[in-house]
Formats: C-alpha cells, structure tokens, sequence
C-alpha cells in the first residue's frame, strides 16, 4: 500500500476520549498522490474532525481514541507536536471555510504567507518574499505587489481565500485538505475558486481532501467520494458511479434533497390581491458628513416589486447585490432613502415607528442563522409569543397559541419549556417561523432562511413554507444566494446586482430562460447544474433532453 | 494621521475648557472664604476686604473667571494660599517623585502580568491558570496600606534590604534611585498586575478560539509565535487601554502609598492642599489630573490606529 499518499483506518474519535461518546466511528479513507477525495456529509457527520485529527488540530475535547493516520506510510497520531508541526505546510496543509475570519487581521496578507516560508525553510528574506510573491500570482491574485502589503479587511473573500491557498500551497505539500473552502463565497466566486484548485492540482499534482456538504460542487471536483453519517462511512464509491448508482438509501436521500435548477411550476394564484408593493425603493448610505460629502453608496436602486396573495418572490443575488437591504426597508429595520413601500393599501415608507407598530403585525421575518437570532435566555414559548403579549394577547391564550403554533411547524407543543440550544439547526428554524407566525402576517420575509441548513433539513424547511403558505395565503418575499432553491420555492424571481434590478419575472422564464447576461453568468456558475441529481443522471441524459436540444 | 492627531487635539480644547469651569464654579460654590484662611482668626474685617480685593474675590463671578483663565493661559497658575510660592513650582517639584513611580510601576506590571495573562489563557483551567486567577483576586482585594506596610515590616525592616521610605531622584545614580523606590513600585504593582493579567487573560482566551490561531497552528508554527504575533498583537487594543488608563491613575494621585512612603508626590500635595483648603494648587492640581486623563487617552487611541489596521479615523 506504499502508492497512498493518505491513508486513514479504523479511525474513532470520542469526547472526552469516553468511548462511548464517539463522534468518528471506525473511518476508513485512502486518497493515492494528486487525487482528489471528497467527504461529505451533512453538519455533524465527522467530516470536519476527520480534517483536523489529520492535521493534528483537533480541540482538547476531542481526542482520538483508536485507528491510525498515515502520510506517505508516517503514522501521524502517534507523531510528536515538533513532527506534526514540520509536516504541516510541507506534507499537509489546510484551508479553511471562512476566509473572513481565517487570516489574522492585524498583520500584512504577504507577511503572513511568508511567515510558512520562515518557519519551514532557509530561504533569506529576499527569496522569501520572492517566492511569495510568485505564489500569489500562482493563484491568480491582481496586482501582487500592492497585494502583498494589504490586509485582509481590505480584500473581497475570494481573495481572501485565494490568499489561503497559497499560504497553504507554497511550500508544495502532497495534501491539501479544504474544508468547505466555497460554501461562505458567492456563486461566481465558487466557480473560480474550485478551478482554481483544479489547476493547482493538476500543476502540483497535490491531492485533495475536499470537504463539502454540496453535492453540486463535489459533480465538479471529485475523483472519488466518501458519504459520511454521523461518523460512520456509508459509502466510498468514483464520483460519476455514486452520482448515477448510489449504494445506500442515506445517498439516494441526500442526492433527492439538491435543490433542482429546474424551476417548479409556479402555485396558482388563489387570488390577485397584491400584499406588498414597492415603487422605485432606493436606498443610499454615506453622503452625509460635517465638512465633506462622503462617499455614496447606493444599496438598492429603483427596485419596484408586486407581491400578491399566496405567491412566492424570490430576489436573488450575490454578496452586496442589495437582496437584504430590500428585505430590511421593506420591513423598516432601517429606514429607505425614497421611494413607497405598499402594505396593502398604505405607504409604510416614511411612517413614523409608532405609527408603524400597528401594521408590524402584516410583515413579518424569518433570518438566515436560527441560532443567533433566537433570544438563547429565553424558552422558546416567551419568544414566540413575545409579539403577540406585545399587541396585548393575554399570556395565557398566547402561549396556548404558540402550543399550536409549534405543532403546526412540526414540533412538539410541550416544547415551549425549552431552550433554543436544546434544539437542531432545522428546529431552531422552525421556532423562527413558529415566531413569525404568531402574528398572523399576510407577509413573510424569509431573509436567506435556509442557507446555514444542511440539505435534508432545508428540504423540510422548504416544504414546510410552501404547506404554510397554501395554509395562510401568505405572500412570501424569499431573499436567497441560491438559484436551486430559488427555483424550487419562487413563482417570480427577481435578480439583483449591485443595487439594481437585473431581470424580474415569472421564475420559468428567468431562471429557465435568462434574457440577461448577468443571470446567464449566475446560472453557468452554479455548481452541478448539469447533474439531475434526484433523477441519478445528467439532464442531458433526461427523457426528452434530446428534443428539447433539437428543437 | 496627522489631521487625526490635530483635530483631536483642537477636541480636548473644549473639553479642557468645561473642565477649568467645573472646577472653578466648584471651589467658588463650596463653603469657606480663602481669604479668612489667609487673614488668620485675628483678622480685621479691613484686613480681610483688602485681601478679597487683592485676590479678586469681589469681582464679578465671570470677570474671576476670565482672569483665572487669562492667567492660566500664560503659565501663571497663582500663588499658594499657604505657602506663599508659585503653584506652578509646587507641582514641578512634586512631579518626578509620582512620574518615576509611576513609569517604574507600570513597566514591571506589564513585563509580569502580561506573560502572565497569556500564559494563563493558553493553559486555561491548568493549575498555572488557577494561580494567576489567585493572584489577580489577592491583588485586587487586599488594600495597598496593608501590602506597604507589609512589604516595610519584611523587606525593610527585618530583612533590611530596602531603605523604609523616602525618595532619591534619578539624578542622583540610578542605583541609589532604584533602590529607594523599589518597595512602592511592589506594593503598588500588585494591583497592576491584578487588573494586566486579567484582561490579558480574557481578551487572550477570546482570540485563542479565533479561527486565523487554528490556521496559524495549520501553517505549522510554533507554538510561540501562535501566542506572540497572532494572538497577542490581537489582544493588545485592550491592554494598551487598561495601561494608558492605569498610567494616568497613578500619575494623578496615589495618596496612600505616597503616604506610606512618604513620597513627596503630587497625590500628597493635593492632600495636603485639601486639607489646608489651598484653592489656587487644588485647582492647578485637578486641572493638571484631567489634561493628563486627555492626553492619555489621545495617545490610546492613536494606539489603537498603529495596532489595528482595521481602525481608521478620518
């Protein structure tokens, strides 16, 4: 077995090292030199601790407990803290997924490749500099010079990630291990970080452990494919062979639950009752300043949208587009420089907050991360039912209602005891919604409601939307980075880019026919968008592609 | 930068200006002629009218105002009620005794508590940890008179290495210099080292979890200069404030160890000024308090601009 560059068997990991508190159970993962493997799984599968166990950097907590760790045939979980530190960056190294937070902001972004070079060669300091600079031209970075003396505040992610591979790459170790390097990265900027990476590969010949939820970015990247369920291996299979032939249900389930590209048909309209209406919104920062006019940021331009009973408008859009500016002005979380904001029938735009609490009831929000927006002191019964105490419900009939309010959402009514910790990412989601509707709103904002959640659960998540809306008739404004599951959940779509308005209409036609060159960018950037992921082939192999292309 | 440092600069001139105010208007409003204490019990009402009309007491409150600052501006803060001397050359001869403990204190508490704190926080609930914990808690709850006391009784008294009190300036051999201050640098770095550790050891315990630690532990780093350039430099903007504040404490009155060892220090003239209501150095000596809270502060936040490339003034 001397061809395998990695080499992991029978690996456990528990907490506190108690045996019976394992959260890797047994791995098994091999990866041959300038191959690429990728693991993945949904949040809590192991993927992520398997990494770190690699590297060496597992939190105290977590210790592996039994199994073994070879690199080039080198046992690494016996290794010394001195060993693990020379093979980090010359056999191994790692990126990781949030380029925001993974540099350290108060030093020099070239200072800080350097510093690997430092530690792990002789080079004088002429020569280090040298090679940094090479490498970050390497990963295509504009500009290296300026670059070099920049810090990491002042880079987009995708340079900030670029940065990190090669940091990661510069002293060409044999492995390099990215853990969900894309997921906190815009569409476009995914695309060209995962070809990226192929290029390195192919020019190194590094391998790669590739960890990712996102069955989309592994059609693209992977060799072979490890399935991962809480700690356990499912599956190893070649990545076309597990795509078309999956061998366990827990895959078949996974690969079911990717949101399609292929937009849904839109819900009938049970009525033309427009809920929410705005004409020519436009918000502008900066521009204000005692003695200078400062710089002015126009974050949504003349966006002017229709909302009607029961339907579902989707505004996609990258980072900065403006998507959730138009979210917070439509709820008045901040205030829009000019334009109407329509709640049936009255102009909420300008209205003052006291005036506008009375109408708060019809627009109601549901953010993206269920964990930090749920009050963690506070059972979840008294966050629910904190509005409607607020309109003056009695405490009594409103926690009743919140009983029922949590059942609806499929939890049980007895846990408005609890606290939001006690729950999982896709409960504490549910309990957003649960709040949400404990108003009794004609419209809800859903402000990237399921991005944090793993696929599965944003399967459920979705559905459970569209079965509430049916339910309520709620006009749902579905603010989202991603066009999968905008296409599965919108009946309009509207796409937005820096601020403006780029193509809006029915979801068919946008995302099925996009008339502009921005959209059509957006939708070839989407990872896996060939793949008929629940179907286990290509679209092109679909019955009838054929004639669709011909025609 | 520069245009950073000069507006906040011009800032402090109000700022300075309603402080001169409050303590003008206090020392008039508060009970008590400055000229009955200066006449003496046997004085004359004749004698005490000339007096108010030479200390211009029986002007308008504002024209007072206006002259008090006129003056202040052109480096005359008055005449000692008591003594009789400039108050200017009071505090100047006061200064280097209180500046000196004050420099010597701070340096030895920050080279202690900052190691210390970082040492704490990475091997977070170890007995090390503990024992710093210990220590800040003693630092911070046993008052400084006992600790001075102790430290005389012990280290001057019966061991006899240290002279019982008394200070020596610099100019007169560093060595003899050192060695009187020595002891009020202890007993006041105590406490220093209390309050430095501890917000090292918080502020370090945040960053340590930070996610670029685990990507400088990935580059392969050792374990040093994990805790050295990434994490400590990301601690300092809290460090450096609770040393610039702690500077600016000492500097502007530490009355009991002064008093314990007899230091003639700017914390014991302003006692003593108190106590013989000697308004002109009170109110020199408070004023002086605030301009170095102001100035601290400015060098803080100009600190902070050099540490954190994230922190732009305009």
């Amino acid at each position: 077995m001397s061809d395998l560059l990695l080499n992991i068997e029978n690996l456990r990991i528990a907490l506190d090292g108690d045996p019976d508190k394992q959260v890797v159970k047994g791995l098994n993962l091999s990866i041959r030199p300038g191959q690429t493997t990728c693991l993945v799984g949904e949040s809590g599968s192991g993927k992520s601790l398997t990494a770190l166990a690699t590297m060496g950097l597992l939190p105290k907590v977590l210790q592996p407990i039994d199994g073994s760790i070879k690199i080039k045939g080198e046992e690494l979980l016996t290794a010394s803290q001195g060993r693990l530190r020379t093979l980090r960056a010359t056999a191994m190294s790692m990126i990781f997924q949030e380029p925001m937070t993974a540099l350290n902001p108060v030093a020099r972004v070239g200072q800080q490749i350097e510093e690997v070079l430092e530690f792990h060669s002789d080079m004088s300091q002429g020569q280090r500099k040298k090679r940094a600079l090479e490498m970050m031209e390497a990963v295509h970075l504009p500009d290296v010079e300026k670059m070099y003396r920049s810090f990491p505040h002042q880079l987009s992610g995708g340079q900030r990630q670029r940065i990190m591979i090669a940091m990661a790459l510069i002293m060409r170790p044999q492995l390099l291990i990215a853990d969900e390097p894309t997921t906190a990265l815009d569409v476009t900027t995914q695309a060209q970080i995962l070809s990226l990476i192929r290029e390195l590969r192919e020019d190194q010949g590094t391998a790669v452990l590739f960890i990712t939820h996102d069955m989309g970015v592994v059609s693209e990247i992977a060799d072979d494919v490890t399935v991962l369920k809480l700690g356990e291996v499912m599956e190893t299979q070649p990545v076309e062979q597990l795509l078309r032939h999956p061998k366990t249900d827990y895959t078949r389930d996974l690969l079911r639950a990717v949101p399609s590209h292929v937009p849904r048909p839109p819900s009938p309209a049970a009525s033309d009752e427009v809920v929410l209406e705005t004409r020519n919104l436009n918000k502008v920062y900066g521009g204000a300043g005692l003695i200078r006019k400062g710089r002015e940021v126009r974050a949504a331009q003349d966006v002017s949208l229709t909302l009607t009973h029961g339907r579902t408008l989707g505004i996609v859009g990258e980072s900065g587009s403006g998507k959730s500016t138009v979210a917070r002005c439509i709820m008045r979380l901040i205030d829009p420089t000019s334009g109407q904001i329509m709640v049936g029938d009255e102009d909420i735009a300008q209205m003052k907050q006291k005036e506008l609490k009375e109408r708060r009831k019809k627009f109601q929000i549901v953010f993206q991360d269920p964990m930090r927006s749920l009050n963690p002191r506070r059972e979840i019964g008294e966050s629910i039912i904190e509005g409607p105490l607020n309109f003056g419900v009695p405490h009594k009939q409103a926690m009743e209602r919140a009983r029922e309010l949590l059942e609806l959402v499929g939890l049980p009514g007895s846990a408005v005891d609890r606290f939001p910790h006690q729950f999982s990412g896709g409960q504490r989601q549910r309990i957003a919604i649960a709040r949400a509707l404990a108003m009794d709103p004609d419209i809800l904002v859903a402000d990237e409601a399921v991005s944090a959640l793993d696929v599965s659960v944003q399967a459920q998540v979705l559905e459970l939307l569209a079965e509430l809306q049916k339910k309520f008739g709620l006009g749902i404004l579905f603010i989202t980075h991603d066009l999968g599951v905008a296409a599965q959940i919108c009946d309009e779509v509207m796409v937005m880019q820096k601020g403006q308005v780029v193509e809006y209409g029915p979801a068919g036609e946008v995302l099925g026919n996009p008339q502009q060159d921005y959209t059509k960018a957006l939708i070839a950037a989407a990872p896996g968008r060939h793949w008929d992921f629940a179907n286990f082939r290509p679209f092109s192999e679909a019955p009838g592609a054929q004639a669709a292309h011909s025609s | 930068m520069i245009n950073y440092i000069i507006q906040r600069i011009l800032a402090a001139i109000p700022v300075m200006g309603f402080v001169a105010l409050f303590v003008f208007l206090m020392l008039r409003l508060t009970p008590g002629d400055p000229a009955a204490i200066i006449a003496g019990d046997t004085a004359t009402p004749e004698q005490l009218e000339r007096i108010r009309d030479a200390l211009g007491l029986n002007d308008p409150l504002h024209v007072q105002f206006i002259t008090w600052i006129g003056n202040l501006l052109q480096g005359d803060f008055g005449t000692s009620v008591i003594s009789g001397k400039p108050v200017i050359e009071l505090i100047e001869a006061r200064m280097e005794p209180t500046i000196s403990l004050a420099l010597t204190t701070i340096t030895l508490s920050v080279l202690i508590a900052v190691p210390l704190g970082v040492i704490a926080a990475w091997k977070h609930g170890t007995l090390i940890d503990r024992f710093v914990m210990l220590l800040s808690v003693l630092g911070f709850s046993i008052p400084v008179f006992v600790i001075g006391y102790l430290m005389i009784s012990f280290f001057a008294m019966q061991l006899g290495w240290f002279p019982v009190q008394g200070f020596r300036p610099i100019g007169d051999g560093l060595g003899e210099f050192l060695h009187r201050i020595a002891l009020p640098t202890f007993t006041l770095t105590l406490l220093y080292i209390a309050l430095i550790a501890r917000i090292t050891r918080t502020s370090m315990l945040e960053i340590l979890g930070d996610d670029y630690i685990r990507t400088a532990r990935a580059k392969g780093l050792p374990e040093a200069r994990v805790l050295t350039r990434h994490a400590l430099r990301n601690c300092s903007v809290p460090i450096i404030t609770v040393i610039g504040i702690g500077f600016a404490l000492i500097i502007s009155g530490v009355v009991v160890t002064e008093s314990v060892f007899n230091l003639p220090g700017l914390g014991r003239l302003t006692v003593d000024a108190v106590l013989a209501r000697d308004y002109p150095v009170i109110q020199a000596v408070i004023l002086l308090a605030s301009l170095i809270y102001v100035v601290v502060n400015l060098l803080i936040d100009i600190a902070y601009v050099l540490l954190d490339p994230r922190i732009r003034y305009s």
